[in-house]
């Protein structure tokens, strides 16, 4: 017991006669007052009093851990210690806006690997495990002065601490880095609020998707709002206490892993009238403009990524060429963010070795980045995100002393930085260069020995010879700190233990030395050496930059950032399309030797022989012309988690939040004519989540590939998925678990929604529920269901629930036994979407058949085949074509069934689905007949945009071998030249993780 | 004794069932009897499966074997030379061959009692996928309907997977099923790189560490079965080692399924220096080594056309392309889907194929002819010749084109078999029903 505590009781006595800071203090004190007014005056230097204000030959003066002033024309107090810094370089210490100093590791509990819908935390705390709002930094900091120390090293003298884990994270506190009692260290106690999209430490089910975060967000938002106008308080919530209290503040939102998660958080931010300051990862350069557009201010990081080790091609088969670029580009980030205005920090937060920091803001300059800029986002702007730069961030009066002294000017190589003042106390980092004592001496004994002594070679490390005579010149060992100095030489090489050993001052104003010395006899005699010459001008040439960059000559950035993105997003073209064998989908039928022509987007005109003098003119003589793919059912294009799958109803999700634009099989989809997607939640609960319904716009943000107006969907599900049958042993706590559960699931959610209903057209509406909203538009006839579906009993049963509750079902989806049940389907007006001929993949589907499609069609329910499947998703027309093969269904049938039909069932065909003069130019030139397995797409247009050729194609693979190969070649020089490289390996295609990993 | 019980009980029921729909037609259709008489089919569009179409042609066949074959007939055939059936406007196809396949080994994918295709361990080359055979699965008719009347049943399981056997579709069990009973030895080559997450929601790779151990281990392992072998007599007799007998004086092959063209590497080194014959399974990459393929005779049984590009810069029609260069470079290749029911779209494999590169006759090859040289059964299917089995379909249209494809009437052996199964009643009942057709 006792030596642990023996320890802590010296730490505490250090720590207190240390403080320096605060002229008055509770605190007690063992022994006499130790205060220090801490009078400092640094002359001579040159100063950067912020980071657009530049002092030559200046003087900064500070007093008690403060400035004082700063400027040209200081005039020095009487007393003050004096600092003399010719040739040297002031600059306000650095500030980190995201790091978690001083605050504990957050800790996760293991795993029990069952089902956990409710929070495992004790207290008047939220319902949700991943919500910290009540968490306080402030609170839980506990300085660290070897943490401290990493920073203070590369320049920072103080930080924004705040916990990184979970969705809320609570409240961030700014300290300074200085060693000291914590109650002298906070600028600012409760600085900021966090929020991120990971669930962190949460083992609690919900949410396991981005888009169940980022409505757990949204619904907290309404909770807080209700909360906060409560007047009988019946719950007592700290979490949503601390929620409201925090709102005030900057609100810094954690937006990592791609840029796309920028744009989600500005939109929940606004939402609900925030503004947040959002972290990236370093990839905002991707899309630049979008950035731009949501107004936010930025934190990134300068962590560029590792050159590949690409050295065996087979293995750089693992890198792609969106890699190969992040590597290269990266450096140009921050220049990217400066070039568009964009407000900035940077932070050395994610970076495995901090060392790397002002290294790769350098790196950074050298690619673009404006050196007042790039001060300016470590200095000023993180202080003034955080509303503290009246306290750091610059070095005007009356703010902290915290600056840092370096040799050259910080954006050199060749800068060191010499040392961190904190609070007016000083921190070395590397010791000062040495006065230079270079040059020619006159070396004496009081032996009357003369020796000609010449110093050479670097400042910091001199070599020096005695020069006897042009031969013979023995070395001199010369050793100086301070104004001390040693001297130890063999005047004569050939005898040995002659060696004479001299020690003594330096007078740098007369660079004169002086003291005694012991000869290899014993003998002591006096010295001096009196310098006859100034060093010798420096003969070395400056090396040349060797790592300059020429910004020309490095790639560009494309739209999506991968090898098949555009470097300009396509724009919609007038076209003629001559001479085509046209399926309409219309009542004209298939047109022969007709020609379609597109303008502004649209379908203009369809007919023999059109003219149009401004169209760029395709021959389709042989081919055929027909509207594009609609597919409705795919799951393409979604960011992390398909499913909300943790409770039975996920209605509030939306995939609309989480579109990833960046999706390489959008481009495979377009390649196999596909034009629009219906994105579904996944299958894994009776209630899903809310669809995406997008255009396939490669090359376009998120938000621009939904289609406007589109009406909204919701995705159900039924049987074994629901009811988590083929889940494993330990899935069988989630309600339902039968048919019969999941019929009750929807009277139980359907009641619940009608009530609430009711209740906000009440005199005292209810806590918006975002779950409810979305059933209420459901019995409003609002929103539209797309139910998974496969056997008769469930089929039949949610007809009667709707029914009930009276609204109707728009469609259903795989439905493998609608045949079983087209009669009433019909009856209902209820669509039907399937696959082709899948089957026995799980019980529920023994009964499937291939002839499904063909007799929904047949008994009068508008069908159509969906893929479920990115890789079917791009053959939809085979799909359709099997309706021929079984069944029997004309070509104009079953081409309707991948084209016409879902557009239908999901409101379009208003606009897509046929070729009629109006529509949109959803268009797909075919090399043969699109029901033909030898048929492919030569041109995909969406909205007159020609996002897909054939021979672009093929061009674009070309662009990616060259792109390739360039690339390789330079990592290949970065290995050689001894920069760290990482391993080539497969990638996921959703890396991301929404909790933590262990 | 709940157990028994409850079997006896089902058992009971099972039999009350069976007398009660004697009426209906079974699931499964009854196979064909032997060929009786000789057969001719004729004024048929024939291909053989070797590159050659014989238009206006006849084939005919005795015993299970085909005995006549030419393309506008010198001869008359008529009632009295046997059963003549007019082949007029129709195309006749050798059986489609289904390879690397576990159809009779799994019936229902998610429910675990039907699944018999992967067993528990490493080294399992003694398991024999004939045994497990189901000549009574409801999947298999739905293959024979399309023209799929041969496959490669394959086990998957562990490293060492066991031993496949090659059915013909239309048998009352396994013995009467089988055309070899031990084919081939296949293995799964361990993988360079590990999938992380769940099939759900997969999130990245990491390398595998243990490659190459676990390449050591597989390596150690036939390096003991060979010396086994060579030493001759044994105390202790070793049943996965003598399950390899064939794979040293090869005259059997080792199915290897591997992917990433360096594991592809490592496999023909392997293969080299075991001196034993190798077939390179799914080989997603092997296109990127087809020259070496070629030089080497390496067989290969490619994974399905219908696939996505394995890496993000890939052509991303690359897996649609595979089969032409693979052809092109002059690698002995079938395609293959390598799983069960799906392989009733065997021929729009090969179709897609065809479509980016290959020529139809050499897509037809590639789900016949090749299949059969694969599994050294060249001499007896996989073309119409004579000589040869008597198995072939006869389709309404373009086999390779679900536009067109429609199997009207098939043979194997002679036997003309019953293309019905529960997907045709079920559309019959149900359209009945609605009065629609």
């Amino acid at each position: 017991m006792a030596q642990v505590f023996r320890p802590i009781v010296i730490a505490l006595l250090f720590l207190v006669q240390l403080s320096v800071f605060g002229q008055e203090t509770t605190f007690h004190r063992n022994g006499p007052d130790d205060y220090r007014e801490g009078v400092h005056a640094f002359i001579n230097a040159t100063i950067f009093k912020n980071y657009n204000t530049k002092i030559e030959h200046g003087t900064l003066l500070i007093k008690d851990g403060k400035v004082v002033e700063a400027g040209a024309n200081v005039s020095i107090p009487k007393g003050a210690i004096v600092h003399d810094l010719k040739g040297k370089f002031i600059y306000p210490s650095f500030i980190d806006i995201y790091s978690s100093y001083g605050l504990p590791d957050p800790k996760k509990q293991p795993g029990t690997g069952n089902p956990q819908m409710e929070t495992n935390i004790k207290g008047a705390y939220g319902w949700n495990q991943a919500l910290h709002a009540d968490y306080s930094a402030i609170k839980n900091f506990i300085a660290d002065d070897k943490k401290a120390d990493e920073l203070r090293k590369i320049g920072f003298g103080a930080v924004l601490t705040h916990m990184k884990d979970g969705i809320a994270r609570g409240t961030g506190a700014v300290v300074t880095l200085a060693n000291d009692k914590e109650n002298n260290l906070v600028v600012k106690a409760d600085a900021s609020a966090h929020y991120s999209f990971n669930k962190g430490t949460s083992t609690q089910d919900y949410p396991e998707s981005l888009m169940g975060v980022i409505v757990l967000l949204r619904q907290t938002y309404y909770d807080a709002e209700w909360y906060k106008g409560l007047k009988d308080k019946r719950e007592y919530n700290l979490s949503l206490e601390a929620w409201n209290n925090s709102q005030s503040l900057p609100q810094i939102f954690d937006a990592v892993h791609d840029w796309q998660n920028i744009l989600r958080a500005d939109k929940i931010g606004r939402e609900f009238g925030v503004q947040y300051i959002i972290k990236g990862d370093g990839s905002e350069y991707q899309r630049i403009d979008e950035i731009k557009n949501s107004k936010a201010r930025i934190i990134t990081s300068l962590n560029f990524p590792k050159a590949y080790d690409v050295e065996d091609p087979y293995k750089a088969l693992w890198v792609s060429l969106e890699e190969m670029k992040s590597w290269e580009l990266a450096p140009t980030n921050a220049a990217a963010l400066a070039k568009a205005g964009i407000d900035f920090s940077l932070t050395p937060a994610d970076l495995e070795k901090k060392d790397d920091f002002l290294p790769n803001l350098r790196k950074a300059v050298k690619y673009g980045l404006d050196s007042t800029i790039a001060l300016k986002a470590i200095t000023y702007n993180p202080a003034e995100f955080l509303k503290v730069e009246d306290k750091v961030g610059s070095l005007e009066a009356g703010k902290l002393a915290n600056f840092i002294i370096s040799s050259k000017s910080l954006f050199d190589d060749k800068c060191d930085i010499n040392e961190n003042w904190i609070q007016g106390k000083r921190y070395e980092i590397k010791a000062f260069e040495p006065k230079d004592i270079r040059g020619t001496y006159k070396l004496a004994f009081s032996n009357n020995t003369n020796y000609t002594l010449k110093v050479i070679g670097d400042i910091a490390a001199p070599k020096a010879n005695v020069i006897i005579t042009d031969s013979i010149k023995p070395e001199v060992k010369v050793t100086y700190k301070g104004n001390d100095i040693t001297l130890a030489f063999n005047p004569e090489k050939k005898k040995e233990f002659n060696k004479i050993f001299l020690t003594g001052t330096i007078d740098f104003d007369t660079k004169t030395w002086q003291g005694k010395g012991q000869l290899s006899n014993g003998d002591w005699i006096n010295w001096t050496a009196a310098q006859t010459k100034g060093p010798d001008a420096d003969t070395t040439k400056a090396k040349k930059d060797s790592t300059s960059v020429d910004l020309s000559k490095l790639g560009k950035v494309t739209y999506p950032f991968n090898g098949y993105g555009y470097e300009e997003t396509p724009k919609a073209e007038n076209v003629l399309i001559k001479n085509g064998t046209v399926w309409t989908n219309e009542e004209e039928g298939n047109l022969t030797n007709t020609d379609v022509i597109i303008r502004n987007g649209k379908i203009s005109a369809v007919g023999k022989s059109l003219s149009c003098a401004e169209c760029k003119v395709i021959d389709a003589n042989n081919k055929y012309v027909t509207s594009g793919i609609v597919d409705e059912h795919s799951h393409i294009a979604i960011s992390y988690g398909v499913n909300e799958g943790s409770e039975a109803s996920s209605a509030e999700v939306r995939i609309g939040d989480v579109i990833n634009a960046t999706d390489i099989d959008i481009y495979r989809q377009i390649s196999g004519g596909v034009v629009a997607s219906q994105l579904l939640h996944g299958s894994a609960n009776p209630i899903g989540g809310q669809s995406g319904l997008i255009k396939l716009r490669w090359g376009y943000a998120p938000e621009k590939m939904k289609i406007e107006g589109a009406d909204g969907f919701i995705k159900f599900a039924l049987g074994e998925n629901v009811k988590q049958s083929n889940w494993g042993d330990r899935a069988v706590v989630r309600y339902p678990q039968t048919r019969m559960g999941v019929e009750q699931t929807y009277y139980n959610y359907f009641t619940k929604a009608r009530e609430y209903g009711k209740a906000l057209s009440s005199k005292t509406p209810p806590r918006k529920d975002l779950e409810l909203d979305a059933l209420l538009e459901i019995l409003r006839g609002k929103r539209f269901i797309t139910c998974h579906s496969y056997v008769q009993s469930e089929i039949n049963m949610l007809m009667h629930v709707s029914d009930t509750f009276g609204f109707k079902i728009n469609t259903f989806t795989h439905i493998l036994e609608g045949y079983k049940v087209a009669d009433k389907m019909k009856a209902h007006g209820i669509y039907a979407s399937t696959f082709a001929d899948w089957w026995a993949y799980k019980y529920e589907v023994i009964d499937a058949i291939p002839y499904n499609a063909a007799i929904l069609t047949k008994v009068g329910v508008i069908t159509a085949v969906n893929s479920d499947d990115a890789e079917m998703g791009r053959r939809l027309n085979q799909e359709a074509a099997k309706s021929i093969k079984y069944g029997g269904l004309s070509e104009i049938e079953a081409w309707k069934l991948c084209t016409l039909n879902p557009a239908k069932m999901l409101h379009l065909d208003g606009h897509t689905g046929s070729i009629k003069a109006g529509k949109d130019a959803d268009v797909v030139v075919w090399s043969d007949n699109p029901l033909s397995i030898y048929a492919r797409v030569e041109q995909t247009f969406i909205d007159g945009i020609r996002f897909y050729d054939s021979q672009l194609d093929a061009q674009k693979r070309d662009d990616i071998r060259r792109e390739r190969a360039r690339i390789i070649q330079k990592m290949l020089d970065d290995k050689t030249a001894g920069a760290p490289t990482q391993q080539p390996a497969p990638k996921g295609k959703n890396d991301m993780t929404i909790g933590d990993e262990n | 004794m709940k157990n028994i019980k409850f079997v006896f009980a089902s058992f009971a029921l099972a039999l009350f069932a069976t007398n009660y729909s004697s009426a209906q037609a079974p699931d499964v259709p009854v196979p064909a009897p032997q060929q009786q008489g000789k057969i001719y089919l004729t004024n048929a569009t024939i291909h053989v499966g070797n590159g050659k179409v014989l238009q206006n042609a006849t084939i005919g066949f005795e015993n299970g074997k085909i005995t006549f074959l030419e393309e506008n007939p010198s001869i008359k055939t008529d009632a009295t030379m046997g059963k003549v059936i007019d082949c007029t406007g129709k195309q006749i196809y050798p059986g489609i061959i289904a390879t690397n396949t576990i159809v009779g080994l799994s019936e229902i994918e998610a429910v675990r009692a039907t699944n018999d295709n992967a067993e528990v361990g490493t080294f399992n080359p003694n398991v024999r996928s004939i045994v497990s055979y189901n000549t009574d699965s409801r999947v298999t008719p739905t293959l024979r309907s399309n023209g799929v009347l041969y496959a490669q049943v394959a086990p998957q399981g562990g490293l060492i997977s066991g031993t496949s056997g090659v059915v013909q579709l239309d048998a009352w069990n396994w013995e009467d099923a089988a055309v070899k009973q031990e084919d081939g030895l296949f293995i799964n080559w361990p993988s360079m790189f590990r999938r992380k997450g769940w099939w759900a929601e997969p999130s990245g790779f990491e390398l595998n560490k243990d490659y190459d151990k676990q390449v050591a281990d597989l390596k150690d392992y036939f390096k003991d079965a060979k010396s086994y072998f060579e030493v001759g007599a044994h105390e202790k007799t070793n049943l996965g080692f003598e399950a390899m007998k064939g794979l040293f004086d090869k005259s059997k092959s080792v199915y290897v399924s591997v992917n990433y063209v360096k594991e592809m590497l490592h496999v023909i080194a392997f293969a080299e220096e075991l001196g034993i014959n190798i077939v390179l399974v799914e080989a997603k990459d092997s296109y990127m080594i087809a020259d070496v393929l070629a030089q080497k005779k390496i067989p290969v049984i490619l994974s399905k056309c219908h696939d996505l590009p394995t890496y993000d810069d890939e052509d991303i029609q690359q897996p649609y392309k595979t089969p032409g260069m693979l052809q092109k470079a002059g690698v002995l290749y079938c395609i293959s889907i390598g799983a069960f029911w799906q392989e009733r779209n065997l021929m729009f494999e090969a179709g897609t194929a065809s479509a980016y590169g290959l020529t139809k006759e050499e897509a037809l090859e590639a789900i016949t002819y090749n299949p059969a040289k694969i599994m050294k059964l060249d001499n007896q299917i996989g073309t119409l010749e004579k000589g040869k089995e008597a198995s072939l379909i006869i389709s309404n249209g373009d086999l390779l084109d679900m536009k067109t494809s429609k199997i009207e009437q098939a043979f194997i052996s002679g036997r003309q078999i019953d293309l019905s199964n529960k997907q045709k009643a079920l559309n019959e009942k149900f359209s009945k029903k609605y009065g629609v057709n």
